[in-house]
């Protein structure tokens, strides 16, 4: 599956990815979110939040 | 059975508890928290049990909480998540099971928290009672620093920080130890090794194999039984006096400590959840 980070814009290419996957951009580093399969589209991750843990 | 995993985002220990499902022929359903919407009062979801893997922890204590009043199962339970979800809560549950802890002090105010870290002995460490990763973690070394630390708390904190967590400073040598428990046994540990005196993996600790000895293993199947029980990533300092536990995590991040430990954690929480959701 094919498309553009949309921070950098580099082009991202990616197999067995599920919906919701946290992905990292291998070229601005940026945290992305699969939000479509198909369409399959990427979004910026939400940021940390102050209760984020394990 | 209808068995569901709640979850924030899918990074990758939930793909890796996804990939163990597939494996076991276990039909686990992603929920994503932000899709919910429960009427409270009401059903509706008609869960037999949830695999909590929520990052959020006060939208995940809620659909615990909701699911529990339903009926389900669930993993690790509301009552385990407020607990480890405070580390005030922790730490002094821990005292009061007699698990060697660190010296903690909780205080209210600037002036009361410099007083209790000059009675505790710099350096000390502050935290906030609620977060991980290692972050907004303070290494105090001595008044002033405290002052600067508490003044940026005070005026740019949200209403969490004026609950003010002082631990003794422990030197750890460069390492300490997260160990993995499961129901009643400590599957698994690593060292976590880092030059920084915050050695979590998210904050780039290296981790390597470390092994279960009887005396880690009751350390830690202790303080997860104080805690509530269940899934429990256990935080240990080794000392000339032996360990110390310093934190008890509810949602349990492992992806790093499969390869060292050669333990297939994703599937051994998988075991004890079925297991539990059957009972």
């Amino acid at each position: 599956m094919n498309n553009e980070c949309p921070m950098c814009g580099c082009v991202l290419c990616y197999t067995n990815v599920e919906l919701n996957e946290l992905l990292p951009c291998p070229d601005c580093g940026s945290d992305l979110e699969v939000r479509s399969l198909d369409p399959f589209t990427l979004e910026m991750a939400p940021l940390e939040r102050e209760d984020w843990g394990e | 059975m209808n068995l569901a995993m709640g979850y924030t985002l899918i990074r990758r220990d939930e793909k890796l508890l996804l990939d163990a499902a597939e494996r076991k022929g276990m039909k686990l359903e992603p929920l994503r928290i932000q899709d919910l919407a429960i009427q409270l009062g009401g059903n509706g979801f008609e869960l037999d049990g949830l695999l909590e893997r929520g990052m959020s922890q006060f939208q995940s204590f809620y659909v615990l909480r909701m699911m529990e009043e339903r009926g389900t199962y669930t993993l690790n339970s509301s009552e385990v998540l407020g607990r480890c979800g405070d580390k005030a809560l922790t730490t002094e549950t821990l005292f009061r099971k007699g698990i060697p802890s660190p010296r903690t002090s909780i205080a209210f105010d600037t002036e009361n928290a410099i007083k209790e870290m000059e009675r505790m002995g710099f350096p000390v460490v502050v935290k906030p009672v609620i977060g991980s990763w290692g972050r907004l973690l303070a290494k105090i070394n001595d008044r002033e620093a405290a002052e600067a630390i508490l003044e940026h708390k005070e005026v740019l904190g949200g209403f969490q920080h004026t609950v003010i967590y002082i631990q003794e400073y422990i030197e750890k040598h460069g390492r300490d130890i997260r160990a993995f428990v499961i129901g009643p046994e400590t599957i698994c540990a690593i060292y976590r090794d880092s030059h920084h005196w915050i050695t979590n993996t998210a904050r780039g600790g290296k981790a390597s194999n470390c092994p279960v000895t009887d005396e880690l293993n009751e350390i830690c199947v202790k303080t997860a039984n104080a805690v509530g029980g269940g899934v429990i990533a256990i935080d240990l300092f080794e000392t000339e006096n032996g360990y110390l536990v310093n934190e008890a995590n509810h949602t349990m991040e492992f992806k790093n400590s499969i390869e060292p430990t050669g333990v297939d954690i994703p599937g051994r929480i998988l075991d004890h959840f079925i297991e539990n959701v059957r009972r």
